[in-house]
């Protein structure tokens, strides 16, 4: 201690020689590499390892300067830095360096400052409230192009907080006498309201001045700018429209066009001949937007629109721009009959153009009025199929959608022709979409029933593996509500078409299809009458057919699922091969993959103690009607598209109305059975109702590979319970007393809500194996709980309203009576209340109370609307300095009036005073929604002992 | 508006990147490879709009691109674009680079891509189109640069003393002192 005031020559002697050596050191510091030799450095490297080598030295030397503070080299390592940045390497740390770069008095160093600020900084907090206070400043600078600076970067990267603390900054820049200032205000202003709407009220007077304006910079910024207002809201757009006296802006606008086309030709803003065409350009859009709906306005621009429509030289590409515009305009406004027909005039010299971008955007154009002027489009017709086969990418999806718009009652069969040349030859990328198209627009527009079948296989075929599963289950869906006769045509062509198509594994969805008809029609196929005069195979040669799908390692687990259950049917269709059907379903028996072994086994027991049910269950599917409304188990499934057809079947043998919704996502199906954590757990659900309604779950669409990740355990578990089940003595009597638990009436009937409370135990096994099922939102009662089941099921476990939440908290109890787990903690009423969110209906408060080692904080929200929001999810997150833990909510759907609580934890670990940011996210008619907020204001605790 | 503008070389090399809307740096890379293998595989008689990039927004957004000798400009944007003018907006850019490096090439572009942001700034801001006449963007490029030099002229003084100081190496400069060689330099002495 005394040694630092008292002598020591010894350490004296060491720290002069130390500091003596350090000032040296610096002296002797080489000045940091030119970013032109830095360049050639990285040029000169002659592979990546070398180049990522140069790169790392560089930055490891530039991190040290950082440190050291060297502002001296502070520009020209930061323009390094910019440089490395664009070559992709990572450049963040490099962000504070160009605050301060900004904050420097020099013109250069803010200039590589605020390019640095515009390429690397993030939309993190803390930096951007120093950039604000640099902006602020500089927007007040005297010289013009350090607010040019200063703007420019503004209108980059402004996020909400500086758009409102900048806002008036901008405002007044927006009145300087200084063009260059002032087109940047102006533009500024634009990202202001773009960030923040709210905003545009300050702007509004200010942008009365901007269509007076000589200048061409200030003119396009500030129809940039009021197009965005008028964009923005309709009460802005009837302020401009209405604007008092002289001031309208229809007639201004047509003025400063007119001069632009009539003026003559100036120098400056010329483009290849044409006057300023994105001024002009800017100023069409913004006319639509004006004349959208509007007759008066329409009637004021009709004039300006022809003559620019005939007055455009149209021999280079601005020219067709400014023309491609006008077209837009013409069609958008209600403009006279003869400006559009001069409109699709100009669209068809278009689309007979050379040049691929005009053909393009003629293309376009055509999609988007083919709604409002449909003959005028039918007639390029020709010109438009003829597209489908052009050899640019662009082009062609452009055609096809075209040619979707275009099909209708009268052309339905030849459209229909060219587009299955189409889909045959067409890319990946299209088939899935085309097919489902041709899918859609047959079943609009069929002309007979034979033929729309027909079209079903054709496409079918063209699309192989392509198709989406919306077109198996339509095409099943068609199979099913067809007369009789066509059932059985459509049954040998689609044989026929399985013995044509020699690699089955390509077309599987065709595979389904097939096969699900020929085990559902299999009497007719073998037995019926034979008009047409079909081929027939022997019942040996199906067998073998089958056996080869089957046994076959490229065939999916879901066309398995469907031969298998095909097979069983086809038991009670055939007259001879039955031994050989039981054989093979009984090979399945012990087959790898859970599901089809499952399916296996049941079908056995089909064959064994319950031989006499077997002709019963494997009834024929009644027609499926066609409905496209999934209203029914909506509120469980929360994000089905609608392509997810609900069908009602009534079941032959029971009596009972099931109701089966049955789904067809698609791609969504993996995604939200990932969800569930363990894919097992789908097979299970839905395989419950297999056992109970065999022809429904036909259709189910069950994970695809899945299934084989499955830990084994849950297979046990969902086995035990399928034993149980089967062996159930309430099976021997009619179906619908079958179950165990299902004392309580619903609206499904009771055999699914007893089975699926019985599948329910299965999800809750693996969950608890699996450690981390998430699985929520528990109903209170057991008829909503088998209402859900029944969701849960016929989705094939995908009811994405159902699976979020971070509980751990399992769906442990099986019976319904006590089936409320709600965890409904409740605070005490003397505690003081913080409110962190009143919006939209939506009432988040907080009550926290201090507790011996934690604070609790007891989340209550009350949703004060009128609509249900479900997939409620309450995320919290606190500074560094304290630890949170949350608990599990009460629930996940909010009916109105509704109330859902959940307890959340706080440790502290030091002094500091509680923050909380809160997200708040949830669903109203499957719209997601996100609300953010801070709260703060929480009484302080002490830091805990144990840490 | 322009979500992004894109240059690159035949190869993929990135020459200028511009985003208008926050992406991380690492899915930056990502959009940048995903799009020069996008536009790379297109024929050069095809047409100029590509839709289809999975990583900026989605349907909405096209990419719009020409390619000039070793160099690809792409801008991403959004429809409220008229993509025809985009291809002359593409065009305005690269004249003006044209007239500032007068005959500009890759290395141009590779040696000073600061120069090339800043005239970038001045014709489009924000995303948005700030100015298209080509004399007035030269304009205010060379006013700021005259600026940049009159500052390096005045205040880099004492900055270039310091470094000239830094670079100096006196041990070898006093070697390097030449003095005249004693014994001859007697010997040259007549007298």
């Amino acid at each position: 201690m005394n040694s630092e005031h008292g002598f020591n020559p010894a350490f004296n002697m060491a720290t002069i020689r130390q500091a003596f050596t350090e000032a040296v050191e610096r002296v002797r510091m080489p000045t940091p590499t030119r970013l032109r030799d830095l360049i050639r450095q990285i040029r000169a490297a002659r592979t990546a390892a070398e180049e990522r080598a140069v790169v790392n030295k560089e930055c490891a030397y530039i991190r040290s300067t950082f440190r050291e503070e060297d502002s001296v080299w502070r520009c020209r390592n930061i323009a390094k830095l910019l440089y490395i940045h664009m070559l992709g390497y990572p450049a963040h740390f490099g962000q504070l360096e160009c605050l301060k770069l900004t904050a420097s008095t020099r013109f250069t160093d803010k200039r590589i400052g605020y390019l640095g600020a515009m390429l690397l900084l993030d939309e993190r907090q803390d930096v951007h409230l120093l950039i604000t206070n640099c902006l602020k400043n500089d927007l007040n600078s005297s010289t013009q192009f350090v607010v040019g600076l200063a703007l420019c970067t503004l209108g980059a990267i402004a996020s909400p907080e500086m758009a409102r603390d900048l806002a008036s900054e901008v405002e007044r820049l927006m009145k300087s006498p200084n063009t260059y200032i002032r087109k940047k205000a102006t533009l500024c202003a634009f990202r202001v309201i773009r960030r923040v709407p709210e905003l545009m009220e300050i702007f509004l007077p200010a942008t009365r001045s901007l269509l007076s304006e000589k200048n061409h910079g200030i003119l396009i910024t500030g129809v940039t700018l009021i197009t965005e207002m008028c964009e923005n809201s309709s009460d802005t757009l009837m302020h401009f429209k209405k604007d008092s006296g002289n001031r309208e802006i229809v007639p201004n606008l047509v003025r400063i066009l007119k001069n632009l086309i009539l003026g003559g030709y100036s120098p400056e803003h010329d483009v290849s001949g044409v006057s300023d065409p994105f001024l002009q350009v800017k100023i069409l859009r913004l006319l639509r937007i004006l004349g959208h709906n509007d007759p008066d306005a329409s009637e004021a621009m009709n004039d300006i629109l022809a003559q620019v429509a005939t007055n455009t030289e149209t021999s280079k590409n601005v020219g067709n721009t400014i023309l491609y515009e006008t077209v837009l305009s013409i069609m958008d406004i209600r403009s006279e009959g003869g400006l559009r027909v001069l409109a699709v005039n100009i669209l068809g010299r278009f689309l007979l153009n050379s040049d691929k971008n005009i053909r393009y955007v003629a293309l376009n154009t055509l999609l988007r009025t083919v709604h409002a002027d449909t003959s005028a489009v039918q007639r390029h017709r020709t010109t438009i199929l003829e597209c489908l086969k052009d050899p640019d990418v662009s082009i062609r999806r452009r055609a096809m959608e075209l040619s979707f718009a275009l099909i209708n009652a009268q052309n339905i069969r030849t459209m229909t022709k060219e587009l299955l040349l189409f889909l045959e030859k067409a890319d990946a990328e299209f088939k899935a979409q085309c097919s489902s198209g041709m899918i859609l627009a047959a079943e609009r527009y069929s002309p007979t029933a034979r033929w729309h079948l027909d079209t079903q296989l054709s496409v079918l075929i063209a699309a192989g593996n392509y198709v989406r599963d919306d077109v198996v289950s339509s095409t099943i869906q068609l199979v099913s509500s067809s007369p009789v006769s066509e059932q059985t045509y459509i049954t040998n062509r689609f044989w026929e078409s399985l013995q044509v198509a020699n690699h089955c594994e390509d077309k599987q969805p065709l595979l389904q299809v097939a096969v699900w008809a020929i085990g559902e029609y299999g009497d007719l196929f073998m037995y019926g009458s034979n008009e047409d005069e079909f081929e027939r195979p022997t019942e040996s040669d199906l067998i073998a057919v089958y056996h080869k799908f089957l046994t076959s390692a490229q065939v999916s687990t879901t066309s398995k699922q469907y031969a298998l259950v095909s097979l069983a049917k086809l038991s009670t269709r055939l007259q001879q091969c039955v031994e050989e059907i039981q054989a093979l379903i009984t090979s399945f028996g012990s087959h790898l993959n859970v599901d089809l072994q499952q399916r296996g086994v049941e079908f056995t027991q089909l064959f064994g103690n319950y031989e006499q049910l077997r002709p019963a269950l494997l009834e024929k599917m009644p027609a499926m009607q066609i409905s496209r409304i999934s209203s029914q188990n909506g509120e469980s499934s929360g994000s089905f598209d609608d392509n997810s057809p609900e069908w009602n079947g009534t079941e032959g043998s029971g009596n009972a109305l099931i109701e089966s919704n049955i789904n067809t996502m698609g791609e969504n199906t993996n995604i939200l059975l990932d969800l569930l954590g363990s894919t097992d757990l789908s097979a299970g659900a839905s395989d419950l109702v297999v056992a109970t309604d065999l022809s429904n779950a036909v259709h189910k669409k069950n994970t695809r590979n899945a299934n084989d990740i499955a830990p084994v355990s849950n297979n046990q578990d969902l086995l035990d319970l399928l034993d149980l089940d089967m062996s159930a003595p309430a099976l021997s009597a009619t179906t619908t007393t079958l179950g165990g638990g299902g004392d309580h009436s619903s609206n499904m009937n009771n055999m699914l809500a007893g089975l699926d409370l019985g599948g329910f135990g299965g999800l809750d096994s693996t969950a608890g194996t699996g450690g981390q099922g998430r699985i929520s939102s528990l109903p209170t009662n057991g008829n909503d709980l088998a209402n859900m089941l029944g969701g849960l099921g016929g989705v094939g476990g995908g009811g994405g309203g159902l699976i979020d939440g971070n509980g751990g908290n399992l769906l442990g109890d099986l019976n319904p009576t006590a089936a409320s787990n709600n965890v409904t903690v409740s605070p005490p009423q003397n505690a003081p209340k913080l409110t962190a969110l009143d919006k939209n209906g939506l009432l988040v408060e907080l009550v926290p109370v201090i507790g011996n080692d934690c604070m609790k904080i007891f989340m209550t929200t009350t949703n004060k609307s009128d609509n249900t929001l479900e997939q409620y999810l309450f995320k919290a997150a606190v500074q560094r300095s304290f630890n949170l833990q949350m608990l599990p909510p009460s629930g996940y759907i909010l009916p109105p009036g509704g109330v859902i609580t959940q307890e959340i934890q706080v440790v502290a670990t030091s002094n500091a005073v509680l923050r909380m940011r809160l997200r708040i996210q949830y669903a109203i008619d499957g719209q997601q929604l996100v609300e953010e907020t801070e709260v703060s204001g929480f009484p302080q605790q002490q830091p805990s002992t144990s840490e | 508006m322009i979500k992004a503008i894109l240059v690159f070389n035949n190869h993929g090399k990135p020459r200028l990147s511009k985003f208008y809307q926050y992406f991380d740096e690492s899915l930056q890379q990502q959009i940048i490879k995903e799009t020069f293998q996008l536009v790379s595989k297109r024929d050069d008689n095809v047409c100029n709009f590509l839709e289809g990039g999975s990583l900026i927004g989605g349907s909405d957004y096209k990419l719009i691109y020409r390619h000039y000798a070793t160099l690809y400009f792409v801008f991403c944007v959004d429809s409220s674009e008229s993509e025809l003018g985009i291809l002359d907006l593409i065009q305005v850019f690269v004249e003006t680079l044209d007239k500032c490096f007068e005959n500009v090439c890759e290395l141009d572009l590779i040696f000073h891509a600061d120069a090339v942001h800043h005239i970038l700034s001045e014709l489009v801001m924000g995303g948005m189109v700030l100015q298209t006449n080509m004399n007035d963007i030269m304009a205010r490029i060379e006013e700021q640069n005259k600026l940049v030099k009159q500052e390096a002229g005045i205040s880099a003084a004492p900055a270039r003393a310091v470094s000239a100081v830094k670079s100096m190496n006196i041990p070898q400069q006093i070697k390097d002192i030449k003095l005249p060689d004693l014994p001859q330099a007697i010997k040259d002495l007549k007298f």
